[in-house]
Order: structure tokens, then sequence, then C-alpha cells
């Protein structure tokens, strides 16, 4: 990788994360908990690499096998965890 | 790569984004969460666009287990359990992102030695490490959550040095890949160290700081993501992760905050064991107990009522006989309000699900500073499960462990009712000085059980 790629792929880290405190610092206590929950699906974009690992980088079986179990773990996050987000979001109602 | 695929992983970014902005209002946050699925989606089925025919069969099996284990467990879980379930997903997220680095590694390793170079393995090292010790640090935190586990801090002599020897020797095995990329046992001695950092830094923090390990580890599943979307050089998994990362690391702040310790003091460790043996009992707390007839009675003659909850509720399942409790006063025209700590509850937010499960509107929940003044104005305080969030020794005892604490004023109120199994300690293991107080009465009992009384007594005097 060129330093110059690099130093995209950190503007693009450092710009995302300012982004996230602002926006996550407005986010009231009462919804914390779906927050990290909402947050445990989000994390589960692992899955992009493993669907790239599991079959461009299926060079080598080890390789392979490395990528289909990030496949299962980071579709665990993702469908668990917004579904389980929306059930919990679904209960907060106001009278 | 086409340009259309770049393009719907920016969509992807920014629907993420939206999703986290909506998440900040209560009545719009569902529809957040179903614009950052959909962002989700669209980054899926744009890398599956990329991906050869060839392996779909396996890769479809793979989603299909994932998917089908995810939606059962996210069906079945008990909302006393979330903060357990997003441990274990915090591992989850941490182990794919040490995978796929790995899977990278090997690749790189048999196919183009060459490209494996100082950025690359840099960030190959740097996503080992997270991952690793996301996956090991949330698995013993599940397991102390889970009470499979004892809650209780694990501290040996020596642990903070031998915590710093495995890091040094971490950079040294790092040194040795920069070295020699092709030599997999450099790899295989980080990821034993990894794994060992996680767990050795997670067994020494007590359960009572376990709001503030979730939210760290939680801040790490996004950072590893992060890490490997630098080894793929890959924006939308920089931008997801640096937003889960962000995230994380905001209720770590809030926590720490709400019971006045740095970071650095829960991550040390060993909290609440010095508390046990410190000697001086002092007089021991004279208390007061209360029966359920006058409980009701109390409640029948209130003017306004503040109920301050705590796991306890949860653990004996009392939320729902608290919302009857709710209706009966709102009859009589009670001014019937929940005052929510902070670190109530065992993950951030937690006390809000549980009450928002039994159906109690969430205006009805008020946060701790925007409710500590009107305690003295109020007639009646039902502690329910609560215990160190309402001890006035954090305000008065600078010898108590928790001193400094902000706490709930519930000593304030005319009179405080506290619901409670028996006479024992609280998480931290501190004895509550708001028992002994003249204005305080005990209700002892299993909550369910004795809150339903006061109700049908209730029910009767109507």
């Amino acid at each position: 990788m060129s330093i110059s790629a690099l130093i995209v792929l950190i503007y693009v880290l450092v710009l995302a994360s300012y982004l996230g405190f602002e926006l996550i610092s407005k986010v009231p206590p009462t919804l914390h908990t779906p927050l990290m929950s909402g947050s445990n699906a989000i994390s589960g974009i692992t899955i992009v690499g493993a669907l790239i690992a599991s079959n461009e980088m299926g060079y080598s079986t080890l390789s392979k096998w490395l990528g289909l179990v990030a496949l299962v773990l980071a579709t665990i996050n993702v469908v668990g965890g917004y579904v389980v987000t929306d059930r919990m979001l679904k209960m907060f109602k106001k009278k | 790569m086409t340009i259309g695929i770049e393009i719907a992983y920016l969509i992807a970014s920014v629907l993420f984004i939206i999703g986290i902005k909506y998440l900040g209002k209560t009545k719009d946050a569902r529809k957040g969460n179903v614009i950052s699925a959909v962002g989700m989606v669209i980054a899926i089925a744009a890398t599956l666009f990329t991906l050869e025919v060839l392996t779909l069969l396996e890769i479809g099996i793979a989603i299909l287990v994932g998917s089908a284990i995810g939606l059962y467990y996210a069906q079945k879980v008990a909302m006393t359990k979330i903060p357990e379930m997003v441990a274990l997903f915090n591992g989850f997220g941490g182990l794919a992102s040490f995978a796929v680095a790995l899977s990278d590694y090997y690749f790189k390793r048999d196919t183009d030695l060459a490209s494996l170079d100082a950025i690359n393995l840099t960030s190959i090292i740097v996503s080992v490490l997270i991952g690793a010790v996301t996956f090991t640090g949330s698995m013993v935190a599940y397991l102390k959550l889970d009470g499979k586990v004892s809650g209780q801090p694990i501290t040996f002599k020596g642990q903070h040095l031998l915590n710093l020897l495995l890091l040094i020797a971490f950079f040294a095995a790092s040194v040795l890949v920069f070295l020699d990329p092709s030599q997999v046992n450099y790899i295989v001695i980080l990821i034993v160290i990894s794994l060992l950092l996680g767990i050795l830094t997670v067994i020494p923090i007590g359960g009572a700081d376990m709001p503030v390990v979730i939210s760290l580890l939680n801040s790490y599943s996004g950072m590893a993501a992060c890490a490997t979307g630098f080894i793929l050089s890959n924006n939308v998994l920089i931008v997801a992760g640096s937003l889960v990362g962000a995230s994380g690391i905001i209720l770590t702040q809030i926590m720490c905050k709400a019971m006045n310790r740095s970071l650095v003091n829960v991550l040390l460790g060993g909290f609440g064991q010095t508390v046990a043996s410190g000697g001086e009992d002092g007089p021991a707390v004279v208390v007061k107990e209360i029966g359920v007839e006058e409980t009701a009675m109390l409640f029948d003659s209130a003017s306004s009522v503040i109920v301050v909850p705590g796991y306890g509720m949860a653990v004996a399942q009392a939320q729902h006989v608290i919302r009857e409790l709710m209706e009966q006063c709102e009859k009589r025209n009670i001014n019937f309000r929940f005052a929510i700590h902070p670190v109530a509850g065992r993950m951030p937010g937690h006390m809000n699900v549980l009450l928002a499960e039994a159906n109690i509107s969430y205006d009805k929940l008020i946060e701790m500073d925007d409710i500590n003044e009107d305690f003295s104005n109020t007639d009646l305080v039902f502690v329910v499960g609560a215990n160190d969030v309402v001890n006035p020794a954090a305000r008065t005892n600078p010898q108590s462990p928790i001193f400094g604490m902000p706490i709930l004023n519930a000593d304030k109120a005319r009179t405080v009712i506290v619901s409670k199994r028996s006479m024992g300690k609280g998480y931290a293991g501190v004895e509550n000085e708001l028992f002994g107080y003249p204005n305080c009465l005990m209700l002892f009992g299993d909550a369910k059980q004795t809150i339903t009384k006061v109700v049908s007594e209730m029910k009767d005097m109507a």
C-alpha cells in the first residue's frame, strides 16, 4: 500500500470518528442499551471483509476457513444485533 | 474494483451515519435502526456482487447458519440478559475481525509475499491484537455477567508486571514479523499473547464495573473492524468501525463519570476488595421495618412518589407489578415518576429497557440530573433493588469507597421505603447508611411478592 493511499484511509478514520463523537454524544441515556446492541450490528460490517476473505482470498484452505468462520460470526452480529435492537425499540412507548 | 461498488459502499456509510443520527430521538430510533440495517444490506449485496460464483455455496451456508443463530438468540433473549448478549456479540465482532486479518495474512503469504509491506503488516498486527483482546476479554465479561465465573475481581501478585512483560513480548514478536513476514511462528506468538492479554485485563475487574467494561469492549469491537478496513483498504469498514468505536468510548466515559472513577482506576481493577477488609465496622445500622398494609397506606396518602429502580428489581421480575402500583397511584392523582441513575442496571440504559418492557411510558423515567432537585419536596421514595446509587455515604463519608460518586438524593425525601430481600450489602460491597436514617423504612421480602400485596391492599382501599 502506498503512503498516499494510507493517508486517505486515515482521513476517513479521523473524520468518521469525529462525526461519531458528535452524533453519539447527543443520544439520550434512555437509548444507550439499544445504541450498544445497534453498534454490535454495525460492527458486524466485518461481514464485508469476511465475504472477501472467504472467496477472493480463498487461495489456501486455511485462509478460506478463517474467512468462513468470520462470516458466520459477523452474520450473527448483523442479524442478531439489528433484530434485538428492533425488539427493544418497539417497546419504547409514550402514553 | 468498479466504481459502482465504491458508490454502494459510500451509500452504506451514509446510511449508517443517518441511522445513528435517528437513534438519538426516542420516537425515530426504530426508523434509525432500519436505515442502518438497509445500509448493511447494501454493503453486503455490493460485496457479493464482486465475488466469483464459485464458492457461493459455502458462503450461502455460512450466512444461513449465522442468520439462524442470530435470529434465534435475538428473539429468545430476556431483557435482563441483554448485557450478556452485548458482551457476547462484542466478542464475536472481535473474533470475526481477527479471523479476517489472519485469513488475509495467510493468503498474502502464500500468493504474494511482497504485498506484505510495512503498512499491511502493521494493520494485520493491530487487527490481531485488538480482535483477540476483544474476543477473550468479552468472553470473560460474559462469563462474569452470566454468573458462570465469580463477579469478584481476580487479582494476584505481579499481575500488572505480567501484563507489561506480555506487552513487551508482543512488540518484540512484532519486530520479528517485520523482519521475516513468512514465518508463521511469530504470528502464532502474537496470537497467543493477544488472547492472554484479553483474559488478564478483564479478570481483575469486579462485577460492579462491568458496565464500563462492556462499553469499552463495544468500542474495541468497532476499532477491530476499523483495523480490518485498513488491511483491505475498505472505507465502509473504517467508517462503520469508527462510529462503533466512538460510541463505545462515549459510553465508557459516561459510566466512569457516573461512578466517579477514572478509566485507569477501573482497568487496574480490584475494586470492592479492600472495602470488605476495611475493619472499622462502627455501630451496626439499626433499621426500622414496615409492613405491607402500612406501605399501602403511605402510598395512598402521598401526593408525589419517586421510584428508584435497580437491577435487583429486574432479578425479582418486579417491574410488572410496579406498573400496577403506578396505575393505582395515578388513579389517585399521585405524581408518580422513576429516577434513573446512569449505572442502574448492568449496562448503560439497561433500566430504561427493562421498564419499557413492563409497558411504562418513557416520559416517566427521569434522569438523575433532572430529578435530583425534586427529592426534597417528594412525599415518598420507593427504592426497589437499588443500593449503592442511593447511599448517602457517597456524599458524607470520605472513607467510603463510593465517596464522590454522584447519587440520587433519595434520603432527602419525607419518607423512604426500601424494598429489600434481606440486609445485605450492595454490589460494591458497601454498607448503606441510608437504611439507618430516621426517615427510612425497610420493606423486607421478595420485591415481586411484597409489591403485589401492596397493590392488592391499595385496590381494597379504593
